[in-house]
């Protein structure tokens, strides 16, 4: 029987270069950078829709924005946040880190890892086309039936229908590679409980994937049936329940929100340590909590619906399970806290995204136990003080955290450290700007301001809270470019960063920097949690760490068979005929030709791919 | 370039590519469980509606799905079969047992579309109610797993036939058996909640 | 920060004014010449029993969540300067893995404040879901939500009105809502939290004004191209103001007999009576608002616009222009209203309507 990674025969290079070497690679790093990549050009323009979104609301009766337009740019905006910015932002750090986190020389299917990605790619372009043909999805992230499934001679939501399933189909793809990953890859002496924090929390999110996405796949052909097919499961005038598309919805939509946070708590589980010069304090209970998240994030969804008219039972339920998921997440909190406490805390760059992660996440973690009060949340839900409930978690907290993340690892992937000067006044900027934004709009939601409106009338109050709302967004932009500007200084002339520029803890720093494309030249045989650590420091009598002295050496002499898998054609193949089939579906029924097309093209890239061995046979 | 060989020294550390397969399916399937499950939570929301339309139990001809349940049902056994024949490596008999388990998918495949052609003759499409919505969906998406699972039989089964992927056949059976017994059980649970339990 | 970078952050904050005071409308609601209050839509200020409930739950809430938060931020921003690395040179630090109790300390600790969180929480909730009594007396309201206005009906005394809602002050309002087309969500936010008013679903609400005042309110739910602009008005009378009021509402319109409003009337009947009502006139279709008493209003287009012959006029030659709308996709036999229609009057028919309009007291 053959045996995949790092076994396999391969006699391709798979670090050719070049356009058609990124498009047909199979190098979980390279996925990782065409990820990673993708989730900045994405980020950028989510940022432009939030930008006009604040312009347009700066001042009251806005008529910088159509209502039309504002429609399309707030649902755009989350939809393209969530599903092209965070969840790819993680998926880069998953698919690059992952395998060199576990001692493995790749993800357990290479090949599906690059057909994820390209579905991924597809998908977004997908959403974006929108824009260029009668409008982008204008019915919220939420999709919230029959509201999206009201007009069908306008396809604006379809596209999002369709769109989210495909996306959704590239993380289903991810999830199952990575969790096969996680238990058949990890390097001898790698048991479960030394994985390190970031691992695990993949682990969790993937589990979310492959038990949420089926969920939401099947409320949106639901939507789409509807949409196309005149069937009626939320046609209320024919005996459909609009209510049953939130309980699908949400039953995604809550764990989804973990699946966004999840990776920048395991990012910043790694670095605290890290620059604390202490291990993680508490590190199980770091990884059961995150666990327990995972389990319990699967029963909160109705707090989303607790105006929705489920009956006081229903809601007391629901409320108790939101406050008690509060608890895991608390002691994360209080772990970190004791990750620091006592520590030598060097204040670089990722130290300070990640200090300001806790921050931030702590407020968007209260006011989320503010929402778990039913009748408090009757007041507001739907309203600005939620949307800056999530900002603080998915930008103070996600977007924080990965940041921490990027700047931790850039030195790992690119072989330079991002300049410190800069990359400090990134973070004060970002955070500043971030609070000067959504901190007013706790205010705004509290004082009566409903969300998804595109103007408001003066002498509400909430002239002088949006003003400084698109003051602080626009600060942010400011940050950002400083950060972009940070990014191409470094390409040009950045400080060399070598193998382990912040004393770091786990196997990624035990090689060079960028990796060479089989990761290790020996595969290492893990002793301990964070086991690089502990080949640089033993731990003296009073406790304290002493260098070990010669410095261990990891020049080794490169195993003689390493084997990685060929470059392939058909992942890409295979998403660009998913590409034409959805686009064919939108202008159903005459699409359906170009659909049946796309499938043909899907089938030849799935069929060619079963045909073509892992590793090309010798000419 | 020269094809290299394999690396004896670590590959009993790693799982071989079949281990790996079947984690995977199994990941894959236990996704699978929540897609069918949201499907019946949906039929069983709407199972009473029908407003203008027949009911379940003006349509449902009992002894009839039930014998193409049945059918269903043995080519799970057959699948068996296959499997056996697959681990003493007797690709012949194999590939009996697996053409036979694809003939008895398309058997169930041919009642099911019967019994829609019957049920749309009687006045329910998908249009017709709730009921009718849910009640296709759902049992057409099994179909689609069906006619799936029945395509991957007889790739495997020509594969095998065509000498291509011999040292992985009996890993092929394997995973395809997983997914055709899961799609077999999942028939299972939709005959119980669909056809018989509508009181 | 250098004046250089103060420079360019002013510059940035000016182009910022520039660019969005641009972008202001006209404002046609008035809002702050009718309001003593800066936050006429407050959910802070409680003017009714079950927003002081839901008001003093949220309190205690905040007050628990604000300590939480100094204590975290404290222990955090301490831990960071106390131990921070000085000068560049790392100071020994003991490899500590863990303390279990202290890990039991601070799960226990928050499973306290959420369980003395979790009982307020649940009877209050059970108390503001639990219909009046009947020895209260509740004025029952039938509330439906449509694209983009709300129809509220008096069962008791067979009328309906748009947008702008009477109750009597002191007096349990017993709501009994749903939509005709999209999810709604009924808000006002000073005498209770919000609803979905849901198609094909029956949702209730309670109000209660413990005094007179009027109360302004909007669709809290994504209910398509204007939701922002689908707003109400609740009006709390005194029991004898209301009875008035109600006896003025149960009445159909004293038609006019003569001059422009009579043409109106004609008009009217011709153009608008495919959609709305006026009782007493040939107008009885239900698919926007009843117009009976429109003049009583103070607003219309959604309680967006106040009642002026100027928004009236700008109404009347292109309603889409004044508030967004899609009646290009009306499919009236379907049930399905986006909007109202330009109905490409001339200016002559617009002073008719107007004046017409007028005598709908």
């Amino acid at each position: 029987m053959t045996t995949l990674n790092p076994e396999v025969t391969r006699t391709d290079s798979p670090t050719r270069g070049g356009l058609w070497g990124w498009i047909t690679t199979t190098d979980h790093k390279k996925i990782g950078i065409l990820y990673g990549g993708s989730a900045i050009v994405f980020f950028v323009v989510g940022g432009i829709e939030a930008l006009l979104i604040r312009v347009q609301l700066a001042v009251p009766n806005g008529e910088f924005l159509s209502a039309d337009a504002y429609n399309q740019m707030f649902t755009m905006h989350a939809t393209t946040m969530v599903f092209l910015v965070v969840m790819p932002a993680a998926a880069a750090f998953t698919n690059y880190f992952l395998p060199i986190l576990l001692g493995a020389r790749d993800v357990a299917f290479p090949r599906l890892n690059a057909l994820s990605y390209w579905v991924f790619f597809f998908g977004g372009l997908f959403l974006t086309v929108s824009f260029f043909v009668g409008g982008a999805p204008d019915g919220g992230w939420f999709g919230y039936a029959p509201l999206s499934t009201q007009v069908t001679e306008v396809v604006r939501m379809d596209y999002w229908a369709l769109g989210l399933q495909i996306v959704g189909l590239a993380s289903l793809l991810a999830s199952v590679n990575f969790i096969t990953t996680v238990f058949a890859m990890r390097a001898p002496g790698m048991t479960l409980m030394r994985m390190p924090v970031f691992a695990w929390m993949a682990l969790v999110v993937n589990f979310l994937l492959l038990f949420s996405l089926p969920i939401i796949t099947v409320g949106l052909i639901q939507v789409f049936l509807d949409r196309n097919l005149g069937t009626l499961f939320f046609d209320a005038a024919n005996g459909g329940d609009p209510i049953l598309w939130q309980h699908l919805f949400w039953l995604f939509g809550h764990p989804e929100v973990y699946v966004l946070i999840l990776p920048a708590m395991g990012i910043v589980s790694e670095v605290l340590p890290t620059f604390s010069k202490k291990p993680l304090f508490g590190r199980s209970f770091v990884i059961f909590s995150g666990i327990a998240i995972g389990f319990m994030g699967f029963g909160v969804w109705a707090h989303h619906m607790f105006t929705a008219g489920l009956g006081p039972v229903a809601e007391a339920a629901f409320a108790l399970t939101t406050m008690f998921i509060a608890v895991p997440t608390g002691v994360k909190i209080f772990n970190w806290l004791g990750t620091v406490w006592g520590g030598s805390i060097r204040l670089a760059t990722p130290m300070l995204f990640s200090l300001g992660f806790i921050a931030m996440f702590v407020i968007g973690g209260l006011s989320g136990v503010t929402h778990s009060v039913a009748p408090a949340d009757w007041q507001q839900h739907d309203t600005y003080y939620v949307v800056a409930h999530f900002h603080y978690v998915l930008f103070g907290g996600a977007v924080l955290g990965l940041l921490a993340g990027l700047y931790y690892w850039w030195p790992k992937i690119t072989g330079k450290l991002l300049h410190e000067g800069l990359g400090k006044i990134h973070f004060w900027l970002i955070l500043i700007g971030f609070n000067l934004t959504f901190a007013p709009m706790h205010i705004l939601g509290l004082n009566g301001m409903p969300r998804r409106t595109y103007r408001y009338p003066e002498g509400l109050g909430f002239e002088f809270w949006n003003f400084l709302a698109t003051f602080g967004s626009f600060l942010i932009a400011v940050s950002m470019l400083v950060f972009f500007w940070n990014m191409y200084r470094t390409w040009r002339k950045g400080e060399v960063a070598g193998p382990d520029p912040w004393d770091g803890r786990t196997l990624e720093w035990s090689i060079s920097s960028p990796p060479p494309v089989h990761n290790f030249d020996r595969i290492p045989v893990v002793e301990h949690e964070d086991d690089f650590w502990h080949r640089k420091y033993t731990i003296a009598e009073d406790g304290t760490a002493v260098a070990v002295d010669p410095p261990p050496s990891f020049d080794f002499e490169p195993d003689e068979n390493i084997h990685l898998p060929s470059p392939s054609f058909y992942p890409v193949l295979a998403g660009a005929g998913l590409f034409v089939t959805v686009m064919g579906l939108v202008y159903v029924p005459w699409g359906l030709i170009a659909a049946g097309a796309g499938a043909v093209i899907t089938m030849w890239g799935l069929f060619g791919w079963s045909m073509e061995p892992l590793t090309r046979e010798e000419h | 370039m020269t094809a290299e060989t394999l690396a004896p020294e670590t590959q009993d550390e790693h799982p071989d590519m079949n281990d790996m397969r079947k984690i995977a399916m199994w990941a894959f399937l236990g996704s699978e469980c929540l897609f069918f499950g949201s499907l019946i939570t949906t039929f069983l929301v709407y199972r009473t509606r029908v407003g203008e339309g027949p009911s379940a139990s003006e349509l449902f001809d009992i002894p009839f799905t039930s014998v193409s349940s049945f059918i269903l049902l043995m080519s799970s056994l057959t699948m068996v079969l296959a499997h056996h024949s697959a681990t003493r490596k007797d690709w012949r008999q194999m590939r009996v047992w697996l053409v036979a388990t694809a003939l008895l998918g398309m058997v169930f495949l041919a009642g099911q579309v019967f019994e829609f052609t019957e049920f749309v003759h009687e006045g329910l499409t998908v249009t017709t109610s709730p009921f009718g919505s849910s009640f296709f969906v759902l049992t057409g998406f099994h179909g689609a797993h069906v006619a799936i699972g029945v395509l991957l039989l007889l790739t495997t089964a020509f594969h095998s036939y065509s000498g291509r992927l011999r040292q992985g056949e009996g890993m092929n059976v394997e995973m395809v058996g997983l997914y055709w017994h899961f799609v077999d059980i999942v028939w299972i649970v939709i005959f119980t909640v669909v056809y018989l339990l509508q009181v | 920060m250098s004046s250089r970078k103060r420079t360019v952050m002013l510059l940035l904050l000016f182009a910022v004014i520039l660019v969005v005071s641009a972008c202001s409308g006209p404002d046609r609601l008035g809002i702050d010449a009718a309001f003593d209050s800066d936050l006429p839509q407050n959910a802070l200020d409680p003017a009714g029993p079950a927003a002081q409930s839901i008001d003093n739950l949220w309190w205690l809430v905040f007050w628990i969540a604000t300590a939480v938060f100094v204590v975290v931020e404290a222990a955090l921003l301490f831990a960071v300067f106390r131990f921070r690395r000085r000068k560049g040179v790392d100071h020994a630090v003991e490899q500590v893995h863990g303390n279990t109790r202290l890990e039991i300390i601070w799960t226990i600790i928050p499973v306290v404040l959420l369980a003395a969180l979790a009982i307020p929480t649940i009877g209050t909730l059970f108390e503001l879901r639990a219909e009046p009594e009947p020895e209260e007396n509740a004025l029952q309201i039938e509330v439906t939500g449509h694209q983009w206005w709300w129809e509220f009906s008096y069962p008791e005394y067979g009328f309906s009105t748009a947008n702008e809602m009477h109750i009597p002050a002191g007096r349990a309002v017993y709501l009994t809502m749903t939509s005709a087309d999209v999810i709604h969500s009924f808000w006002v936010p000073q005498l209770n939290g919000k609803r979905d008013a849901v198609p094909g679903r029956i949702t209730n609400l309670t109000l209660e004004a413990d005094e007179p005042g009027t109360f302004l309110g909007q669709c809290a739910e994504f209910c398509g191209l204007a939701h922002a602009d689908m707003r109400h008005r609740v009006f709390a009378e005194t029991e004898e103001d209301f009875e008035v009021w109600v006896a003025g509402q149960m009445q159909p319109a004293v038609l006019p007999t003569g001059g422009l409003a009579a043409a109106g009337l004609e008009s009217f009947e011709i153009s608008c009576a495919s959609c709305h009502t006026v009782r007493g006139s040939a107008a009885a279709a239900e698919l926007a608002p009843d117009l009976t008493h429109f003049a009583s209003r103070t607003t219309f287009g959604g309680a967006t616009f106040a009642n002026t012959q100027q928004h009236l006029r700008e109404w009347l030659r292109d309603p889409s222009a004044l508030k967004p709308m899609r009646p290009e996709l009306n499919d009236l036999s379907a049930g399905r209203v986006l909007g109202m229609p330009n109905l490409g009057l001339t200016e002559q028919q617009i002073d008719e309507l107007i004046a017409f309009l007028d005598t709908l007291e």
